[in-house]
């Protein structure tokens, strides 16, 4: 259970590596850009990959009518989802020590996961909400208005993972270390129970 | 298993590590394509060339920069003339540049770039070059690749032994070809002779931000200062210039200059005078000259006239200056790489004479001399002479090195280029040039490591090299590859005004450096705004400033009503794109000036002044995006005595 533990404190501990790493990256590049704009998506906000790629790819959105990239303060989930990750780490490594010291059932440790899995599956959900809403929710006067061979309106939502060809440019979706460490980090925290339950009948077949 | 894994992937990194450096070392190695010369100049699309030359454009006033080796020109910098493409010197904030005491000229011959230097070797920080007609030292930033400082020089004419520097960039020296009264007065012309005076004159940069000042101007007797270079590692703190005309002929010098057998090279010993100066030396003299510095905050030049000089007589300075005979009216005047060597080129003469920097110090000390030129000691010439090259050629004019011992000598009458061994003199190789060669030029070769790997040749003849385009035609230039014992000829380009000289170093130096954007945050203009919304019209009296922003693809304002016949307006252009390559352009139907291209971040200013009543486009002139075509706007011009009131819009929106 001692080492359940352990794991436990450092699955969890690895969230916080959303406040220093960007979680997901959205990356665009064209001919005419042989060094793509990307934009870093930070648990507390937007940043450009390079210092001035937001600016850059709103002054191309604005051909097609897209809303300039949201600041920190336009959007609820700038604020709300640092909280979250604070509680959530702060949950993992507090029931990460009590384990340690023996004191609670490693399932505790799979509830974690499993409401951390639920969190995460909301906020992919967003995301994606997100991308899609800026992709489609375009100015009806905007300079080019492209439409589908089925006449329907282009939409311009990046995807929410991999490759998707946008006009002229190719974008590529794909979480960066901060997100990887979160996912990391939710792994550690099942294999901590799964050695945490072993431990367990272990020590009760011991006991027996 | 796993290991087997492991070692497999590490072979096959281990593979794909060697087909890259087989790849990248092929061009100019000993591969198989070493026989291929069209492969040793062929730079493929996408990829980038192995060395930058800055080539000098003579009566262009500008300084162009190429590849190497695929000769493929990539920028044209104005530097002495105005230069429509960017609006350099045209534009409000780039008139001062060329601001001299004459006033504003337009115009100058750009001869002898030298690239700053630390300690012997190319630090790319900057690139200084000189005007020959109105004598000005330029110095150009290899960050920006603009230029930022241009300074005039009082009491020379015909600023041709410049602008070469010293190893560690303290100074880069200016020397007259033209001798003149100093300072200027009406005088007979045929009392030239013991009164007119040749300055040379050492300007002192400043390490942190290049700026230049002019520390002292030697007044040496009146011969034609013709090329100069410095000396390098034992020879630091030495600066040789050639001469001609030590006759002192003012009429028909082609005959009456070339009668003496012999004219020297000038030793001047520049720490010397230095030290003399520091501790009081040297008179001040009345002068006036320019010094104009262009701000990369401000992106604006500021034009300064300085009204006094330091002099020096060099009797005042005993031991620091010494004549070196050399033979036939030399013209080159090059140190090889030790410091050692001193090479005259007699451009009259068949052979190349090489001094000994060890025998002239030890002729110095055992005063070996054969007499004076107005109190300056002349060596014994066999007291100086390290040796001559029997070189078969004829016309010598200027040398460079590989930095393995060779030197290369290029031979104006014969057209070709010379390889010859320092230290024994004897002829390894030769190769013809198309035609009449001048200056060549072997990146670093001007510097204590030279990169001997291409040796260019620029040549002053044309004739048959190229498709014929009437009587005028672009100069020719050729590139060699001499990392082989025997110099191979690879390429033939044209090259745009007339080449004196040029200067060059590995890509690796600058690349890194080269700014891509300015930054909207750091632009200090007077007239700048930070973003579209402080885009406004002012009026003042007669004077109208327009703070118009630019941003793909449109200007704000591009509705502009209330401008009067007789008004002076000033367009302050803001360029409010952050983004590598993306300029705008601004013209004005009937606007008396050229158009101007703005930078990332950039504010520049065009001038009109309206004369006619009517409505008047204006547009961008750089193709910036897709919508370039609608990136336009009017302004309306009202009679003088119209009470149309100021306004200005976007897209019928006040701003």
């Amino acid at each position: 259970m001692k080492r359940a533990g352990i794991i436990m404190i450092i699955g969890s501990s690895m969230l916080l590596g959303l406040f220093v790493f960007p979680m997901w990256n959205i990356r665009l590049g064209a001919p005419q850009y042989p060094e793509p704009l990307g934009i870093d998506i930070h648990v507390n906000g937007l940043r450009g990959e390079s210092e001035f790629d937001i600016q850059n790819i709103d002054g191309l959105n604005h051909y097609i009518g897209m809303k300039t990239l949201p600041k920190p303060d336009d959007m609820w989930e700038f604020s709300v989802f640092p909280k979250v990750v604070w509680l959530m780490a702060g949950l993992g490594i507090l029931i990460g020590i009590l384990g340690l010291m023996g004191k609670i059932s490693p399932v505790l440790f799979l509830v974690w996961f499993v409401l951390m899995s639920i969190l995460g599956a909301l906020g992919i959900y967003d995301f994606n909400l997100w991308l899609v809403d800026y992709g489609t929710d375009l100015d009806p006067n905007a300079i080019l208005k492209l439409v589908n061979p089925d006449g329907t309106p282009m939409k311009y939502n990046p995807p929410l993972i991999g490759h998707k060809k946008l006009l002229n440019f190719d974008a590529f979706s794909y979480p960066r270390a901060g997100g990887i460490l979160l996912g990391v980090g939710m792994f550690l925290s099942l294999v901590s129970f799964f050695i945490g339950r072993k431990a367990r009948l272990i020590s009760k077949t011991v006991a027996l | 298993m796993k290991t087997n894994i492991i070692k497999n992937t590490l072979f096959i990194s281990a593979l794909a590590f060697l087909f890259s450096c087989g790849q990248a070392g092929d061009r100019g190695g000993n591969g198989a394509l070493s026989s291929n010369i069209a492969e040793k100049v062929y730079v493929a699309p996408g990829e980038r060339d192995e060395q930058y030359a800055f080539l000098s454009g003579g009566y262009s006033g500008n300084l162009t920069v190429y590849g190497l080796p695929s000769g493929r020109l990539f920028k044209e910098i104005p530097v002495f003339s105005q230069f429509p493409t960017s609006g350099y010197g045209y534009s409000e904030e780039t008139k001062p540049m060329l601001n001299t005491s004459f006033g504003f000229i337009p115009w100058d011959d750009l001869h002898h770039p030298d690239i700053s230097q630390t300690n012997g070797e190319l630090d790319g920080r900057w690139i200084f070059a000189n005007g020959n007609n109105t004598p000005r030292i330029a110095r150009i930033s290899l960050t920006t690749f603009e230029t930022e400082e241009i300074i005039e020089v009082p009491n020379s004419a015909g600023n041709h032994s410049s602008s070469f520097i010293t190893e560690n960039t303290e100074y880069v020296v200016a020397g007259t070809r033209f001798s003149v009264p100093v300072p200027q007065k009406d005088m007979p012309i045929s009392e030239y002779k013991a009164n007119f005076k040749g300055a040379l004159t050492f300007i002192a940069v400043d390490q942190e931000h290049g700026h230049l000042d002019i520390k002292f101007q030697l007044l040496m007797p009146g011969f034609n200062y013709d090329l100069s270079h410095p000396g390098r590692g034992k020879s630091h703190g030495w600066f040789f210039f050639s001469t001609y005309n030590t006759e002192e002929a003012n009429s028909l010098l082609e005959v009456n200059a070339s009668q003496n057998d012999k004219d020297f090279i000038a030793a001047i010993n520049w720490k010397k005078i230095e030290e003399y100066v520091n501790n009081g030396g040297g008179t001040k003299m009345p002068a006036k000259y320019a010094h104009n510095v262009y701000d990369e905050s401000t992106h604006t030049a500021t034009s300064t006239m300085k009204n006094e000089v330091l002099t020096v007589n060099p009797a005042d300075v005993p031991g620091a200056i010494y004549f070196l005979p050399t033979p036939k009216s030399p013209h080159g005047c090059d140190v090889d790489p030790s410091g050692q060597y001193i090479i005259g080129s007699g451009k009259l003469s068949a052979n190349i004479t090489v001094h000994s920097f060890d025998k002239m110090l030890a002729a110095i000390d055992a005063e070996k001399f054969d007499g004076d030129a107005y109190g300056i000691p002349i060596i014994n010439y066999d007291d100086v002479l390290a040796g001559s090259v029997q070189s078969g050629g004829l016309g010598p004019l200027h040398t460079e090195f590989d930095g393995k011992g060779n030197a290369y000598t290029t031979f104006f009458i014969s057209s070709e280029v010379v390889k010859w061994k320092l230290g024994t003199w004897e002829v390894v190789d030769r190769k013809p040039t198309y035609y009449s060669v001048g200056h060549l030029m072997i990146p670093g070769g001007n510097s204590r490591k030279p990169h001997g790997k291409y040796l260019v040749a620029m040549n002053k003849i044309t004739k048959d090299r190229y498709l014929p385009t009437g009587p005028e035609m672009e100069h020719s230039a050729q590139i060699y590859d001499i990392s082989g014992e025997k110099m191979e000829l690879l390429y033939d380009f044209p090259t745009h005004g007339e080449p004196h000289y040029a200067a060059g170093c590995d890509a690796d130096l600058l690349v890194n450096n080269s700014k891509k954007i300015y930054r909207i945050d750091e632009n200090n203009h007077p007239y700048a705004i930070k973003s579209p919304a402080e885009a406004r019209v002012e009026r003042d009296g007669k004077e109208v400033h327009i703070y118009m922003s630019t941003i793909r693809s449109h200007f704000t304002p591009d509705n502009i009503e209330g401008i009067k016949v007789g008004d002076k307006v000033y367009f302050h252009i803001t360029n409010h794109e952050q983004d590598f390559d993306v300029p705008h352009g601004f013209s004005m139907i009937g606007q008396r000036t050229s158009e101007i291209l703005v930078m990332p971040g950039q504010t520049k200013t065009s001038l009109w002044e309206p004369e006619r009543v009517g409505v008047w486009p204006f547009y961008c002139t750089d193709f910036c995006s897709a919508l370039h075509q609608e990136m336009q706007g009017y302004i309306r011009v009202s009679p003088a005595n119209s009470n149309i009131e100021l306004s200005y819009t976007l897209d019928g929106d006040d701003i």
